[in-house]
């Protein structure tokens, strides 16, 4: 059974068609990238798994762990091991990042039957992850998102990811707006996570993050579909020719 | 506790010869309903107060009987009958019920929310209790340190008995009985409320807690407060309950004036919980105060911080009076409206002296149909040169069925003074509220944390065990607000 299933999704935005019959089957242990054109749908296919209002899909089903979402709030997607990074981090402003994590976590933890951690061990088990992060303490301290930088802000979402221990996870273009050092640090990050119980799937531009977080396939996504899958190769394909290329062969 | 003081009223009650010549019967454990020169008197007798007080007592409530109900804040009620109160009444009167399973289980509900102990629910929620409290004993330790300091806290009607001297000179020299038309009916019909002296250079040890006022009886719905600092000292008293209490009075006008000598600082913090009424509105309390303090020294200061929560209707502007050369005046106002609730609430600081500064941090946030209204005064007298003030006025909306209001008047005398003035609304984001859901939080979670995190300026001027139950009680009174 696969981890995540997406059968035949179709979704309309303000009455235009946005996904177009998608479908996408991850197994555990697996690692996806999908690329494809600004506006192709991407982001929108992220926001779909992970529940948002407004997202519902107009036809086809989707499947985590061989239960169906279409009945499941963002909230309870979410504590099932549903994780989306942001392409757009939101602000918090007011929000301390430790308690925002830490109500993050103990929500989770509380659904899969696990005690709640308490202040003290949270702190420490935060402070532990953060610096293997290259996060500050400081950062923790902050208001979630606010006056972050674009690199902050996708350190902290990955930071996030490794504290909830999803089964799946979404990175929508957590490399965007990273200089080489974070992005080699967030990769770390992401490949420490990677094991045989998981799945991630990363929406990306660039062939270069794929060097560092080397996927078991690359999807092509275009206009609403995906034209077109393969191996670490077609990143390749695409760095070379472009999208159109690719898009008029299909 | 409670009994205790009945035993000993009633025993000095037997033992009162005085008599007065009038109608109302002085045995009678209720004054009859409504209001009339008599009841005042009989008050003050039950009270066995100086012919002084009930003199200022009579002064205010002819003084009343001039005035006209105030109809300027942005608050709709019917209007009220004053005939049809009860000013007096003992303590046991208030009707008991005979266990927590006669509450309502809503109260209930949100008291385990709030993880109080039983005991303190059924204290709440006026449950008869045959045992004694922990918190006397705790409260009489409580009691003797402090004397030991040589601070005076306790009842004012206590007060009045003990040290006539020191409330005849203070009561009403903050809060003039002609202030205003609630001021006035507090003064001329309050029951009991707390009195509080600390002595030149005394810096209080502990916060002081009406949750310690021992010997209290039931103060009432006009309830009167004194507080004065001399020369050099500190001290930081705590007000309310985070817990909604069960009242029968709908009205409540209380009062309380605070008095800061050279170099003392007075810290006021209140959580308000009264019952807001069902969604409608109806059944709630009125919550009509005064509260004003008067920077009397120099570099004095005093802070109101208040998160209002409860109530169908809060009509409330803690101030202050800077007279004092250098002193400071500073306000961190939470005040929440949820479904019919009407707030309209700020504070007035009047610089007079040079140099004195005022701070102004005001979150109102409004959900379901409710208003909320901020109304603020800064005034700059001619002499208070160099002084400066900061007002912040944010206002949070959850949903599109409420409204927020801002009434600022800045009234600046001299050119050579300082008044910013900084207002922002906001709502949460659809976006905000989503990417928490994404992290597993549920949206009362959500909600409770990003109201929190807009309220943070003020909830960490409150005291740290007030704060906690703050938070939780700012979440619980949004509840079923979004979504
Ligand atoms: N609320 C909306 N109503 C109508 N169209 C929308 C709405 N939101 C997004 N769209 C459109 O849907 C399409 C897909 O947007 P999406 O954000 O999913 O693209 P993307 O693949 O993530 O692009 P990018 O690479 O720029 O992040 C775009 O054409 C966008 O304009
Ligand atoms: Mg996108």
């Amino acid at each position: 059974m696969p981890l995540l299933e997406i059968k035949n999704a179709k979704l309309k935005l303000d009455d235009k068609d946005i996904l177009k019959g998608l479908s996408l089957s991850v197994n555990s242990g697996e690692v996806h990238a999908i690329m494809g054109p600004n506006g192709s749908g991407k982001s929108t296919l992220s926001y779909m798994l992970a529940g948002r209002d407004g997202y519902e899909l107009e036809s086809g089903e989707v499947f985590l762990e061989g239960q169906s979402l279409s009945d499941m709030e963002a909230d309870k997607r979410a504590r099932s091991g549903l994780f989306l990074a942001f392409q757009y981090p939101v602000e918090l402003p007011g929000v301390g990042g430790m308690s925002f994590l830490r109500e993050a976590v103990n929500s989770r933890r509380k659904f899969l039957g696990e005690e709640e951690l308490d202040h003290l061990a949270f702190v420490k088990e935060a402070r532990k992850v953060a610096s293997k992060m290259f996060v500050k303490d400081e950062m923790l301290k902050r208001a979630v998102n606010v006056g972050f930088s674009g690199g902050e802000k996708k350190r902290f979402e990955i930071l996030q990811m490794a504290m909830l221990m999803p089964k799946v996870s979404i990175l929508d273009e957590t490399d965007s707006g990273l200089d080489v050092d974070a992005l080699k640090i967030v990769s770390d990050g992401v490949n420490e996570q990677r094991n045989e119980e998981n799945a991630i799937v990363v929406i990306t531009h660039y062939q270069r993050l794929l060097d560092y977080i080397v996927p078991d396939f690359v999807h092509i996504l275009s206009d609403g579909n995906i034209i077109k899958s393969g191996g670490p190769e077609l990143a390749l394909e695409v760095e070379k020719n472009g999208y159109v290329g690719l898009i008029n062969a299909a | 506790m409670v009994a205790t003081q009945e035993t000993i009223d009633k025993v000095k009650e037997v033992s009162s010869t005085y008599k007065y010549g009038f109608v109302t019967d002085l045995e009678a454990e209720k004054a009859p309903l409504g209001l009339s020169e008599d009841i005042v008197k009989f008050i003050s007798h039950k009270k066995k107060e100086p012919k002084w007080l009930l003199e200022w007592r009579l002064k205010a409530y002819k003084k009343w009987l001039s005035m006209e109900a105030p109809n300027w804040a942005m608050v709709d009620f019917p209007k009220i009958n004053f005939q049809d109160i009860y000013y007096y009444s003992a303590p046991k009167t208030k009707p008991k019920l005979n266990s927590l399973d006669e509450v309502d289980p809503e109260l209930l509900r949100t008291y385990e929310k709030l993880g109080i102990p039983i005991k303190e629910q059924e204290v709440l929620a006026g449950v008869a209790v045959d045992y004694v409290f922990d918190s006397v004993s705790v409260a009489t330790t409580f009691r003797e340190k402090l004397a030991e300091e040589g601070i005076i806290f306790c009842p004012i009607s206590e007060a009045v008995q003990s040290h006539p001297d020191l409330v005849k000179k203070y009561i009403g020299s903050v809060i003039p009985i002609s202030d205003n038309y609630y001021a006035a009916l507090n003064s001329a019909v309050f029951t009991d409320g707390s009195f509080v002296y600390i002595p030149k250079g005394v810096k209080c040890p502990m916060e002081l807690s009406t949750y310690f006022r021992i010997n209290e009886q039931n103060s009432g719905q006009f309830e009167r407060t004194l507080i004065i600092a001399e020369d050099n000292t500190y001290v930081s008293y705590l007000e309310g309950c985070t817990a909604p209490q069960r009242d029968e009075n709908q009205l409540h006008a209380a009062v309380v004036e605070l008095v800061a000598m050279n170099n003392a600082e007075i810290k006021y913090s209140t959580v308000q919980n009264w019952y807001p009424g069902d969604k409608d509105g109806r059944g709630g309390i009125y919550n009509f105060v005064t509260k004003r303090g008067n920077c009397l020294g120099k570099k004095s200061k005093i802070s109101w911080t208040q998160v209002e929560t409860g109530s169908a209707i809060t009509w409330k502007y803690p101030s202050c009076v800077l007279k004092g050369d250098d002193s400071v005046g500073e306000f961190y106002s939470v005040a929440v409206a949820n479904n019919a609730q009407q707030a309209d609430t700020g504070t007035k600081m009047i610089h007079i002296g040079k140099n004195t500064k005022s701070t102004i941090i005001s979150k109102g946030i409004s959900a379901g149909k409710a208003q909320n209204t901020y109304r603020g005064q800064v005034q700059i007298q001619k002499n208070a040169k160099g002084s400066r003030n900061f007002t912040q006025c944010d206002s949070l909306l959850i949903g599109d069925k409420c409204g927020a209001h801002t009434v600022p008047y800045i009234n600046q005398f001299t050119p050579h003074a300082r008044v910013e003035h900084e207002a922002t609304t906001s709502k949460i984001s659809e976006d905000q509220l989503f990417y928490c859901l994404q992290r597993g939080l549920d949206t009362e979670q959500a909600t409770s944390l990003i109201v929190n995190g807009f309220c943070k300026e003020v909830m960490k001027e409150l005291p740290m065990e007030f704060a906690v139950e703050a938070q939780k009680l700012i979440g619980i009174s949004l509840e079923g607000s979004v979504g």
